[in-house]
């Protein structure tokens, strides 16, 4: 087994991790930070393959590394939102529920 | 071929810190995991032989996204409790885990099953590189071959920091954003947030100009311009800039309308849009380059921001 074939393996792990993390976890920031390390999977399994196409004297093939590069900053910008979107949350709600039985609006004329 | 110790080392680690995000009892624990994560996964990078993504990888996957969460469990500590009661139930959690695991073997099997020779573009670009005048094959990749990617990731973010000022409440629109910090003037941060920002900003222009023909970049240097940026806010030695300032948003807007400009000349002078004349490629990618520049460094840092939330009338 070669290196990029173990850290594909692994990012294969790391998607079912986040995975399972983002359906069981009841708190919203936890089911970003699971959604997070799923997407850092999927980049790194991209980066396993880009290692894999290094050929023409580069030690790996550019092409997926620069989409990498713009994944992760748009990977940042979307968790930036979602962020957002969950403190704006509390401060409405007081509550970071996502329970349809949650008691929510209570605190929303603020 | 055998793999190196130090690999292993580094999957068993990250797999570790990953199952550690997803268990740990509070958020606290799952965040700073996430930092040290993000850190490990740039050796990951490293080890992938991508030195650019291992520095995005840095300081943004570790460094920014690491900070706002930190941030956001601060505050959301209060409403933890209230919903670790509502955890998934025993046979969710059952099926969740079942699922993740069907969807890993699967990804497993297809990546044994991958063709052998590897499919590489790498024949492509290497001949392809002296046209463009850069020598780092992937700022030629993000701002020549694949150069619409990077406009509409330009776009992206703009969009995205308008998402964020947009759930202001209305009383705070085009104020300033997220808290006034307020901090020891003869503190240690202070003291920092004076000596670090000379030294990051060269560091930050650095990285940005030698993107061109070694490993670094426009997102690299931007992320640690930023990053001077906010360290000089949270020391209070400057407040967070109002969001209804017309310079602010030129700055935000600026790198995106230059990229389309010279995207449409291109239509005229390369026969297709985002097309270089020959010859003229390394001038204008440059142009591109130094107008991103003030919309990343604003953009990165107005996200870490957040919304407007002071009144915008002082």
């Amino acid at each position: 087994m070669n290196v990029e074939t173990l850290f594909a393996l692994a990012a294969c792990a790391l998607i079912g991790i986040g995975l399972y993390g983002l359906i069981a976890q009841p708190h919203p920031l936890r089911k970003l930070v699971a959604f997070n390390i799923m997407g850092s999977g999927v980049f790194v399994l991209f980066g396993a393959l880009a290692k894999r196409g290094a050929s023409a004297g580069l030690a790996a093939d550019p092409v997926p590394q620069a989409l990498l590069i713009t994944a992760i900053v748009v990977a940042f910008a979307a968790t930036a939102v979602t962020v957002a979107l969950l403190l704006r949350l509390i401060e409405v709600a007081d509550s970071a529920s996502l329970s349809d039985k949650a008691p929510q609006g209570h605190r929303s004329e603020r | 071929m055998m793999v190196p110790v130090v690999s292993v080392v580094v999957v068993a680690l990250l797999l570790w810190l990953a199952v550690w995000t997803v268990v740990a009892r509070d958020a606290f624990l799952a965040v700073a995991a996430f930092v040290v994560y993000g850190l490990l996964l740039a050796l990951v990078w490293v080890r992938l032989a991508g030195v650019d993504v291992a520095l995005t990888e840095a300081a943004i996957g570790g460094g920014l996204t690491g900070a706002l969460l930190l941030g956001a469990v601060g505050r959301l500590r209060r409403t933890e409790a209230a919903t670790t009661s509502e955890g998934a139930s025993i046979a969710t959690r059952i099926l969740a885990a079942l699922l993740a695991l069907s969807v890993t073997a699967a990804l497993m099997v297809a990546v044994l099953m991958l063709p052998e020779p590897p499919p590489s573009l790498a024949p492509m670009v290497v001949p392809a590189m002296p046209a463009t005048g850069v020598g780092n094959p992937i700022t030629g990749v993000l701002l020549a071959f694949r150069a619409l990617d990077t406009l509409l990731e330009a776009i992206v973010l703009v969009i995205a920091l308008i998402g964020v000022w947009s759930i202001a409440p209305d009383r705070a629109w085009g104020g300033r954003p997220g808290l006034r910090y307020h901090a020891d003037p003869n503190g240690i941060l202070a003291y920092l947030a004076r000596v670090l920002p000379p030294l990051g900003i060269v560091i930050g222009i650095y990285l940005f100009w030698a993107g061109a023909d070694h490993p670094g970049g426009k997102f690299q240097g931007a992320t640690i311009l930023a990053a001077m940026w906010m360290l000089v806010q949270m020391a209070a030695l400057a407040d967070a800039p109002r969001t209804d300032a017309a310079s602010l948003r030129a700055g935000i807007v600026i790198g995106p309308l230059v990229f389309i400009a010279v995207g449409t000349l291109g239509l005229w002078t390369g026969g297709t849009f985002l097309g270089y004349p020959a010859g003229w490629a390394k001038p204008l990618i440059l142009t591109i380059e130094i107008a991103l520049l003030p919309t990343l460094v604003l953009v990165l840092a107005l996200l870490m921001n957040g919304p407007p939330s002071r009144r915008a009338v002082p």
